[in-house]
């Protein structure tokens, strides 16, 4: 018999309180225990994306996170960022989806990923390491390659966080 | 996935001593690899001790020219960081060549260095695997073996180590600060990770209960400062290495002045190719120089043969990859 831990988390702007059983993830907490279900479960093991969400501003996987070592943080999922978001808007505009599964994921992906761009983060695709970080095709798709889309969107995917990318 | 209990100690000594007093414990940094692991069954603590308010997330330069980077160090922020990007391209290349931007936001320093084998068999606990259990057989010998070892392996054990930062680090020969329970200690990241042998279970020569504090990087030499990290993989990115090369080179008057090179994908613990540098101190830096000194390396590899497929064709791979990366860093085309 495993007791549980309480913890406090801000989930897209309120703050949420709960109890959990140690092996929860921060997946699961969200989407079980507190009825937040934009984070999908594609893979559960770190290989698809589909969870990703912003915690504390930077793109994890919750389905890697246990919920009980994150007390205290803020968590925005896709929902959290909104419609009216630039870069929802852009995968609007774009078509930048067939099924819409790893949308979400996708998303917050791709605003963490626009942010460590704009900090000058390089990437594996970043030719002189030193220099400034130009957000060319080959870039984008470097830095959205923990984002799998069965349905191949990647193309459009590319573009809408192409023309994110410039608002 | 088996019940466990969670701890936070406020303090490295205290983590430490936690895991000390329970043989069934384990540390929790960004738990990338262990979460992975709980959920298929491939470790089951009975405790997990979280080190990630106890480890420093901060890059120190050390008072001879160097660089300290704290274990809790995400692996994004070090890739990111200026004076790595100038002084140790190998290092912040080899970062980015690994995971996915997320994971890089979450992956420590130190867990990098600790995270196991992608052997397929390893992470199903429904097939034998020594690394997992010393009672039972390898099952990639016979089996799924493209990703497997040609060098240093043994009849018990052919996994390769996964870390593409750790072959950058032995490349640039940096040391690895560790806590145990009688104290503080350095171990040359060159002598952290151990070859399979008769006891594949140990990735490493870390005792129960050390914690990876900090990793040092030495100041940098000329090769330090024109390194680089090359990763050859089945997709272009979000894979680990069929082979990978992390090399430094500085030539003079067309002459090998100092080389470092040091192989991923290729071996149980990121292989220092000391034969290979030896080989090419000294000599013309011309791709039939390159050439034989990886030749010479290789001598003592050895292809796993398997119906499902072997590896011997990393042997070619490895060469073309290491002639390459020094030919571009030489100033010619890679």
């Amino acid at each position: 018999m495993t007791t549980t831990i309480p913890l406090s988390i801000t989930v897209d702007g309120e703050q949420r309180d709960l109890a959990v059983d140690p092996r929860t993830t921060l997946l699961d907490a969200l989407r079980d225990r507190l009825g937040v279900t934009t984070p999908k479960k594609g893979c559960d093991h770190g290989q698809c994306g589909a969870c990703t969400v912003l915690l504390d501003g930077r793109r994890v996987l919750s389905c890697l996170t246990l919920a009980v070592a994150k007390d205290g943080a803020d968590v925005v999922t896709a929902n959290g960022l909104g419609e009216q978001h630039p870069v929802s808007e852009a995968f609007l505009a774009n078509d930048a989806f067939q099924c819409g599964f790893c949308t979400p994921g996708q998303v917050c992906s791709a605003v963490g990923a626009l942010d460590e761009a704009r900090r000058g983060m390089p990437s594996a695709a970043t030719a002189d390491l030193t220099g400034p970080v130009e957000l060319d095709r080959a870039e984008i798709a470097e830095r959205m390659s923990g984002n799998l889309c069965r349905c191949a969107a990647y193309v459009n995917i590319v573009t809408a966080v192409e023309e994110a990318a410039t608002r | 996935m088996k019940p466990f209990t969670y701890a936070r100690p406020d303090d490295a000594p205290a983590a430490v001593a936690a895991l000390t007093a329970d043989p069934d414990a384990r540390f929790l940094a960004g738990g990338t690899n262990l979460l992975d692991h709980l959920k298929l069954g491939v470790v089951e603590p009975s405790q997990l001790v979280d080190v990630n308010r106890v480890t420093s997330t901060e890059i120190t330069e050390l008072d001879d020219g160097g660089l300290r980077i704290g274990a809790g160090v995400a692996n994004s922020d070090l890739a990111a960081d200026e004076r790595v990007r100038r002084d140790h391209p190998a290092v912040a290349a080899a970062v980015l060549a690994g995971a996915s931007g997320q994971l890089r936001n979450m992956a420590s320093t130190g867990g990098n260095l600790l995270q196991r084998t992608r052997c397929p068999y390893f992470a199903d606990a429904t097939t034998p695997c020594t690394k997992r259990d010393l009672s039972q057989a390898c099952s990639a010998r016979e089996g799924w073996a493209r990703y497997h070892a040609i060098l240093g392996a043994s009849e018990h054990c052919i996994a390769t180590h996964p870390s593409d930062l750790a072959v950058a680090l032995v490349a640039v020969d940096a040391q690895v600060q560790v806590l145990g329970r009688d104290g503080a200690r350095t171990v040359p990241v060159r002598d952290f990770h151990r070859l399979p042998g008769d006891d594949p279970t140990r990735d490493t020569v870390l005792e129960h209960g050390d914690l990876v504090t900090a990793v040092d990087l030495p100041a940098p030499t000329p090769a330090v400062r024109n390194s680089t990290y090359r990763k050859v993989r089945d997709r272009a990115s979000y894979a680990f290495a069929l082979v990978s090369v992390a090399a430094g080179l500085e030539v003079r008057d067309g002459v090998v002045a100092d080389v470092r090179l040091a192989l991923g994908g290729v071996a149980h613990k990121p292989w220092h190719a000391t034969t290979a540098e030896a080989a090419l101190r000294g000599q013309p830096a011309t791709d039939d120089a390159f050439r034989a000194a990886i030749a010479a390396e290789l001598e003592a590899a050895e292809a796993v043969e398997s119906p499902l497929g072997g590896n011997a064709f990393k042997i070619p791979l490895v060469t073309g990859t290491v002639v390459s990366t020094l030919r571009a860093l030489s100033g010619g085309t890679a």
